[in-house]
């Protein structure tokens, strides 16, 4: 039995989903969204540093679970491996209301405007399938700026040069620098880098009615106790559901997509908290479940009409799946730098992102959130055992006069790094699970060592009598920063949907979230998501003719 | 009678039942021979080592939860040290010097421990298990039953309790 019909379903709360949520409903359209995971809320805070979403070594804190999901991944080699959300091979992301901004470190980067033509700048790259974005910085620059105000952004990048020009500046101020901050910006500026401070998706003030940060320990993949960080859980979910228009519903978990016989979608199946499966009728539907998850749901609503799945005629879904080759350097200073002020990163420099000689794109570099005990046991420097006398001693000398420098290298985009649909392994509810493939482009490895080189100099220059690089693996880039695998552009042949996020071959299916990234930047990439989805609700709201898209 | 409906209930791992033992999940010998390579990894010096901060206690409390996984691991693995060290020295792992206990685990983690015994899990996964276990016993926190009185955090001289509340805090 169906349920009453809907103009939209949206499928997963995240940073795409709650954001399409606010504006459809505002704009007076009948809105269900669908979430797997749960509401938490602030109370839910537990400053437990083996079950969060930075270390899940005991479990996710606000999802997956390990008890009910899993996933394939396949090795290098061939050998295939069934793993847990808390293992880091899943490539989790969380399940919960706010999605990854629940938890996040909350970086909030405007992509450079090179980063979304990287093909023009660059070139063809030998085995990616690099490629400009099918729109540019200023097309996106008013919605970058919506979502710095209606989010939340602090933060100052006056003193960024390499920036795109922005339209109105971030709505609060940053926190005041930490020990090594100052250390760091003296440093750089030395070095006639262009340092500031990192827009975050934190209050640092009071703001929409929201205390500011009190600058604890433990912010990235943890809840904020105070409720200072911003997300989609605390700003536009809420906005959504007081407009009437739009339920949530949650611990749902979406099976399938369905269409009609003229090829449009016309609901979606889902199992309900109790487990019972429930159909949803909707005039269109929206997915917005991540980029590991989102072509999973469009691979296995395969039928008649659509036999290789939704949207993807030309074997494009799961494909190009990017995140991070996050690289940087270690260094151990003669003085204490550690302050205990939270949450850690807040300076950064875009001098390594472009320009980078021999080399295509680069990273964004900045220092690192709060490294907890348990994160610098597992780093030592050459030469430190990895256990014994020894490595205490080093813990003991060293927690409080260690910095690290880092930053996501922008990825090259590789056709065959792809999630498919586990042709044997299922969930608890029956569905076939993501399996994921592939491994790192190696120019990838390339720009992390030259990236992890300047981190050092920079960490050298602040005064740090020894450092040891962090370099990324090989092995398939996803995790967080997960996106690419439902690609946008102007050729059916070579993407998925178009620049408003629409699937080319189903007018009345969207997918709004980062899997529409055509490249990843070398930033975190979640405010530039953020402001794909308030350009992509316009767009529906502008099409939308009471019953059905145009076109 | 009841005895064999819960140890078939449970499945192969006797050992988080029907032998009489302290722990929740190890049988006592093999806790004492983790304690000793525990120790071996945070060893005490002016501040406590793995052992006394209750890695083992860590240990055995996850081995019942989300580590349950890793229970047959540790059966294969406690044993397997136990063969290396009488293949070596003559005796079993507690029974040696700590220089001894090292030259064991050293073997271990260089992957040169081999034979019979490591076949279902290899000394060095094994250990790497175990270290990173000891790690988050030592260095996490202590409401999963280990780090005892925050003796890491301590040493670390970090403070505690987190300061709730704050607002602005001058570097």
């Amino acid at each position: 039995m169906s349920l009453p019909r809907v103009n939209a379903v949206i499928i997963g709360a995240g940073a795409g989903g709650g954001i399409v949520a606010k504006e459809l409903s505002q704009a007076g359209l009948s809105v269900v969204l669908l979430e797997r995971g749960k509401w938490y809320t602030a109370y839910d805070c537990r400053k437990d540093d083996l079950r969060n979403q930075r270390t899940s070594v005991l479990g996710c804190a606000f999802g997956p679970d390990d008890d009910h999901y899993r996933r394939v991944v396949v090795n290098p080699d061939g050998q295939e491996q069934v793993v847990l959300p808390s293992d880091g091979a899943y490539n989790n992301n969380a399940a919960c209301v706010g999605g990854g901004t629940f938890s996040y470190g909350a970086m909030a980067w405007r992509f450079l405007e090179k980063d979304f033509r990287l093909r023009s700048t660059y070139g063809a790259v030998a085995g990616s399938t690099l490629d400009d974005w099918p729109l540019t910085y200023q097309d996106l620059e008013p919605y970058y700026t919506k979502a710095e105000w209606e989010i939340g952004v602090s933060g100052d990048d006056t003193n960024n040069i390499f920036k795109g020009p922005r339209s109105r500046p971030l709505p609060m101020p940053p926190l005041p620098p930490s020990r090594e901050h100052v250390i760091l910006k003296a440093a750089a500026e030395r070095l006639k880098l262009h340092p500031f401070d990192i827009p975050m998706l934190r209050n640092t003030v009071p703001y929409n009615g929201r205390g500011g940060c009190m600058r604890c320990r433990w912010c990235v993949g943890f809840a904020c106790e105070v409720d200072a960080k911003c997300g989609t859980h605390n700003t536009v979910i809420p906005r959504a559901l007081a407009t009437g228009n739009c339920t949530l519903r949650t611990e749902c978990v979406a099976r399938k997509i369905v269409t009609n016989d003229q090829g449009r979608v016309s609901g979606v199946e889902y199992f309900d908290e109790r487990g019972h499966l429930q159909e949803q009728p909707a005039d269109f539907v929206v997915v917005s479940a991540s980029a590991t998850e989102t072509p999973r749901l469009l691979l296995n609503s395969k039928n008649r009409l659509f036999p290789t799945g939704l949207g993807n005629r030309n074997d494009w879904v799961g494909r190009n799946l990017m995140g991070h080759a996050y690289s940087g350097a270690y260094g151990l200073m003669d003085t204490d730098t550690y302050d205990d002020l939270g949450p850690g990163a807040s300076i950064a420099v875009c001098d390594y992102s472009h320009g980078n000689p021999g080399l295509v794109g680069g990273a964004m570099l900045c220092n690192e959130f709060i490294r907890l005990p348990i994160h610098l046991a597992s780093v030592s420097p050459p030469g430190v055992p990895r256990w014994g006398a020894a490595h205490k001693e080093f813990m003991r000398n060293f927690y409080n006069r260690c910095m690290a420098v880092q930053g996501p290298v922008q990825e090259m985009p590789v056709f065959e790094a792809r999630v498919q649909v586990d042709p044997r392994v299922v969930d608890d509810w029956g569905i076939p699970v993501v399996r994921l493939s592939g491994s790192r482009h190696p120019q990838d490895i390339e720009v992390g060592k030259y990236i992890s080189g300047k981190a050092a100099a920079w960490l050298k220059e602040a005064g740090a009598t020894v450092t040891w690089p962090k370099l990324p693996g090989k092995g398939l880039s996803g995790g967080q920063h997960q996106a690419g695998t439902c690609r946008m552009g102007n050729d059916p042949k070579t993407s998925v949907v178009d620049r408003y996020c629409q699937v080319h071959d189903v007018a009345n299916l969207f997918v709004v979230d980062a899997s529409v990234h055509v490249t990843n930047g070398g930033f975190n990439p979640v405010l530039t998501l953020m402001a794909i989805a308030y350009m992509a609700s316009q767009h529906m709201v502008e099409t939308w003719k009471g019953t059905e898209m145009r076109g | 009678m009841q005895m064999t409906a819960v140890a078939s209930a449970t499945g192969p791992m006797v050992a988080c039942i029907g032998s009489i033992s302290p722990w929740r999940c190890l049988r006592e010998e093999d806790a004492r021979t983790l304690e000793a390579i525990c120790d071996r990894i945070i060893p005490a010096d002016q501040d406590p080592g793995a052992a006394w901060a209750g890695a083992v206690t860590f240990i055995d409390r996850q081995l019942l939860g989300p580590y349950r996984r890793f229970r047959k691991t540790y059966q294969w693995g406690l044993a397997g040290t136990n063969t290396t060290s009488l293949a070596t020295f003559g005796k079993a792992f507690l029974a040696l010097t700590l220089e001894q206990r090292d030259k064991v685990l050293q073997t271990m983690d260089k992957g040169q421990a081999r034979g019979e015994c490591w076949k279902q899990v290899s000394a060095k996964s094994f250990f790497d298990l175990v270290v990173s276990h000891t790690m988050q016993g030592f260095y996490g926190d202590p409401r999963h039953g280990g780090n005892r009185d925050r003796a890491s955090w301590k040493m670390l001289r970090l403070p505690y309790p987190p300061v709730r509340g704050r607002v602005v805090v001058n570097g």
